[in-house]
């Protein structure tokens, strides 16, 4: 029962920080400058997303993180979309670890 | 009238589960280990689902597992879930200003499919995303981060490891995916990320800051200092 109430507790404390701004700030108009710093957002999130956690995915081998990351940006540069990205970048470490 | 906005909500719907296959696949490998871990700590399968079902936040839900596994009473479980999830408060900041005008109620709804990856697919889209775009996306990743979490915990490892591995990079590629179109069309791109990814690394390796504070105060140090200096390049003033 205790078990429960911890993922009550747990979902409740994640939903508040997702659904505060959508719904207070709808219809809101922000200062332009606000503005502009929430539209950069995104680029700036995925930049920390992405660094350093792709070359930590094995801490014991950076190679692995190495290999996946130059593996991904190549595709993306070469213009695949999304989904070719993630797929060739799983066949690429699937190769890697079973020659390696 | 009526009609054709249902249809383009309908569109947009396809179109977000479309975009959101690639958040799917990046959950499959995440979701069975957090099922099979949280089977080694001691969860019952309906437990762990429940937890995917409820929370929806893989950070929080692996600390909350090895929080259990230290004994850690409730208060601090749901404590530090909070603080690993704060940087869904930008986020969800930042989508209000991408999102098109809706009910509260729908944008009530919609919020709690708000994660790191439904996040970077739904506003990196070119122009306004819709309602129907985001239940989409958030549908795909949702139904795929619960349904794996449960075969995780009933079937333990069943991918060969070799593949579980390779797996593992699957959402930083999809990261790197939707990342690399957009700085190639715009060089504030690459320095908002590129600042982003400089100041998180600092924060982490430096170990100043826990994860989920440093992706927070990496990326909005970095648009703050990108879009003043944008600004007084272009004599706009600050305000």
């Amino acid at each position: 029962m205790s078990m429960i109430w911890i993922i009550v507790g747990m979902a409740i404390v994640t939903y508040i920080p997702r659904v505060l701004p959508l719904t207070v700030l709808e219809g809101k108009e922000l200062p332009p400058f606000l503005q502009g710093v929430l539209k950069n957002i995104p680029y700036a999130v995925l930049g920390a997303l992405i660094f350093p956690g792709i070359l930590l995915i094995q801490p014991e081998n950076i190679l692995f993180g190495v290999i996946g990351a130059a593996a991904a940006f190549i595709l993306a540069a070469i213009g695949a979309d999304v989904m070719l990205v993630v797929l060739g970048s799983i066949v690429v470490l699937s190769v890697y670890m079973l020659i390696g | 009238m009526q009609m054709s906005a249902v249809a383009e909500s309908k569109a947009g719907f396809k179109e977000g589960l479309r975009a959101g296959i690639s958040i799917a696949v990046g959950y499959l490998p995440v979701a069975l280990t957090f099922g099979l871990l949280a089977k080694t700590t001691g969860l019952t399968v309906i437990e762990a689902v429940l937890m995917s079902v409820l929370v929806f936040a893989g950070a929080a839900q692996y600390i909350s597992l090895s929080l259990i596994a230290g004994g850690a009473g409730a208060a601090i479980i749901i404590f530090n879930t909070f603080i690993v999830n704060i940087r869904h408060f930008l986020m969800s900041a930042s989508l209000n200003e991408k999102m098109e005008p809706e009910t509260r109620m729908k944008k009530a709804v919609y919020a709690f499919g708000l994660t790191d990856e439904t996040f970077t697919v739904i506003a990196t889209k070119e122009g306004k995303s819709t309602t129907g775009f985001a239940f989409g996306v958030m549908l795909i990743a949702y139904g795929s981060w619960v349904i794996n979490t449960g075969i995780g915990h009933l079937i333990g490892a069943s991918l060969p490891s070799f593949l579980q591995q390779a797996m593992s990079i699957a959402l930083y590629a999809m990261f790197i995916g939707l990342l690399v179109p957009s700085a190639k069309k715009d060089l504030k791109v690459v320095y908002l990320a590129g600042l982003a990814a400089a100041l998180n690394s600092l924060f982490v390796l430096t170990g100043l800051l826990n994860t989920g504070w440093a992706i927070a105060a990496a990326s909005l140090l970095s648009a703050v200092v990108v879009e003043a200096a944008g600004r007084l390049r272009k004599g706009a003033g600050l305000l």
